[in-house]
């Protein structure tokens, strides 16, 4: 008898639900918002809509992941970061500059003006430029 | 075969420590010639090398030395390889063919998809301003080439600025700068003691890049800023300002940039004086290729003038 139901990521018998589909609801809580949220505010939101109560450090873990996958971009605000998804523009051209950087110099024909700095590379720098320290950070 | 056939394979050891000082001190685009041409040559050299090792190592082998008709007895006085350093070697050279192979593959896919994508965007004008938050901006190979710029990029750059940016990623694509960064990674794939130096060439063409877009705009300072400005509004802001950068102002000589990645380093180049020719580097790399040349030949004329011995030995 062939199986009617679609393919699943999880295994048989495990009561989780499918990997992604956390990121998922967390990306439709931010689209829904319009404004960027906290970790906290997320899952506030999260628990308004009837969903299991997420851990904060779930949250977090869940929207630093989306973040490192290029779907979020985050703002400081005060302690914590405010995310929100990034525009489908942005995400067209940052996932072109990733598709065709793949990670690794093997395939890297692109020329990015600048690549990424490390906490060390930009103190030099601003050292170097001798910029301001005094700015609101 | 003379022990010389080990040099080629010792040579690029010397030039991926040399890269990058020079990388950092010769004029950008000579210094961009200068070390794809030096991946090109010890890949090949180091590679002659091995393949030298390998063949001798199968003369040895008593079918061939029967099809071949000379003495094999011969053949293991007069060569210094271990037969166990032939089969490394013929190991290497297989795993070098396959890392070729697929950095060949990579790179070609990734040039198709960058021309594919090239051709894709409207068909006037160089510059393709994409909307949105992120701070974007990079070189995109193809026919025209085209300058995919954030329009957040933009709007936080002033006219000046603008035209720095500009200036650097058209001379990416004047310059044809990708093919040079190809060249040396195939390079090292094929030797991957080369790395530092195919890495030295990624450095390299973003400095004449920037040397190119100072030269345009006529202010080193403007681009080292613009560079710093762009790098630093992506970069994760210090907790806290530290006491000790209130003393700052510009004391570019100042700071250690030995550990530093190619950004800082681009900004100090740019502050600095502009390079002049260094002859005596010159010198040195040549005298470093050519040795490597030599003694891949001269190993190569050994396997042959003991191969001739070895059959009229027979």
């Amino acid at each position: 008898m062939p199986d009617e139901e679609p393919a699943r990521d999880a295994g048989p018998g495990t009561p989780r639900r499918p990997p992604g589909a956390l990121e998922a609801e967390v990306m439709d809580v931010l689209r829904a918002a319009g404004a960027p949220l906290s970790p906290g505010q997320v899952r506030e939101r999260l628990a308004a809509r009837q969903l299991e109560e997420l851990s904060y450090s779930t949250v977090v873990t869940i929207v630093s992941r989306l973040h490192a996958k290029g779907l979020l971009e985050r703002e400081r605000t005060g302690r914590a970061f405010a995310y929100r998804p990034v525009d489908d523009a942005s995400l067209a051209a940052s996932q072109m500059r990733q598709a065709l950087q793949a990670g690794t110099d093997h395939g890297a024909v692109l020329s990015r003006f600048v690549s990424g700095l490390s906490g060390r590379d930009a103190r030099l720098l601003r050292q170097l430029l001798g910029e301001d320290e005094d700015q609101p950070g | 075969m003379s022990a010389l056939v080990y040099l080629p394979l010792l040579v690029p050891v010397l030039a991926a420590a040399a890269a990058r000082p020079l990388a950092a001190r010769l004029e950008p685009r000579l210094a961009t010639w200068l070390l794809t041409a030096t991946t090109v040559a010890l890949a090949a050299f180091s590679t002659a090398a091995l393949a030298l090792m390998t063949a001798s190592a199968l003369a040895r082998s008593p079918l061939l030395a029967a099809l071949g008709d000379y003495s094999q007895p011969v053949l293991r006085r007069g060569d210094p390889v271990p037969a166990l350093a032939g089969m490394a070697a013929a190991l290497l050279l297989t795993a070098a063919a396959v890392a070729v192979a697929v950095v060949i593959r990579a790179r070609a896919r990734a040039l198709a998809e960058s021309y594919r994508r090239a051709a894709s965007m409207a068909p006037d004008g160089r510059v393709v301003v994409v909307p949105g938050h992120s701070i974007e901006a990079y070189a995109l190979p193809g026919s025209p080439g085209r300058i995919v710029v954030s329009g957040r990029l933009l709007d936080v750059l002033n006219d000046r600025g603008r035209a720095a940016l500009l200036a650097h990623e058209h001379a990416h694509l004047a310059g044809r700068h990708h093919l040079f960064t190809t060249v040396a990674h195939l390079a090292a794939a094929a030797n991957p003691l080369l790395l530092p130096v195919a890495r030295a060439v990624d450095y390299t063409v973003e400095r004449w890049a920037d040397e190119r877009a100072a030269a345009i705009t006529g202010d080193r300072r403007l681009v080292a800023s613009t560079i710093g400005q762009v790098a630093l509004l992506s970069a994760p802001r210090p907790a806290r300002p530290r006491a000790t950068l209130a003393i700052t102002g510009a004391r570019a000589r100042s700071v250690s940039l030995a550990w530093a990645g190619p950004v800082p380093r681009r900004v100090a180049a740019l502050l600095a004086p502009p390079p002049r020719r260094q002859l005596t580097l010159l010198a040195i790399v040549a005298i470093l290729i050519l040795t490597a040349g030599a003694s891949a030949a001269e190993a190569a004329r050994d396997l042959h003038a003991l191969l001739e011995f070895a059959q009229t030995a027979r």
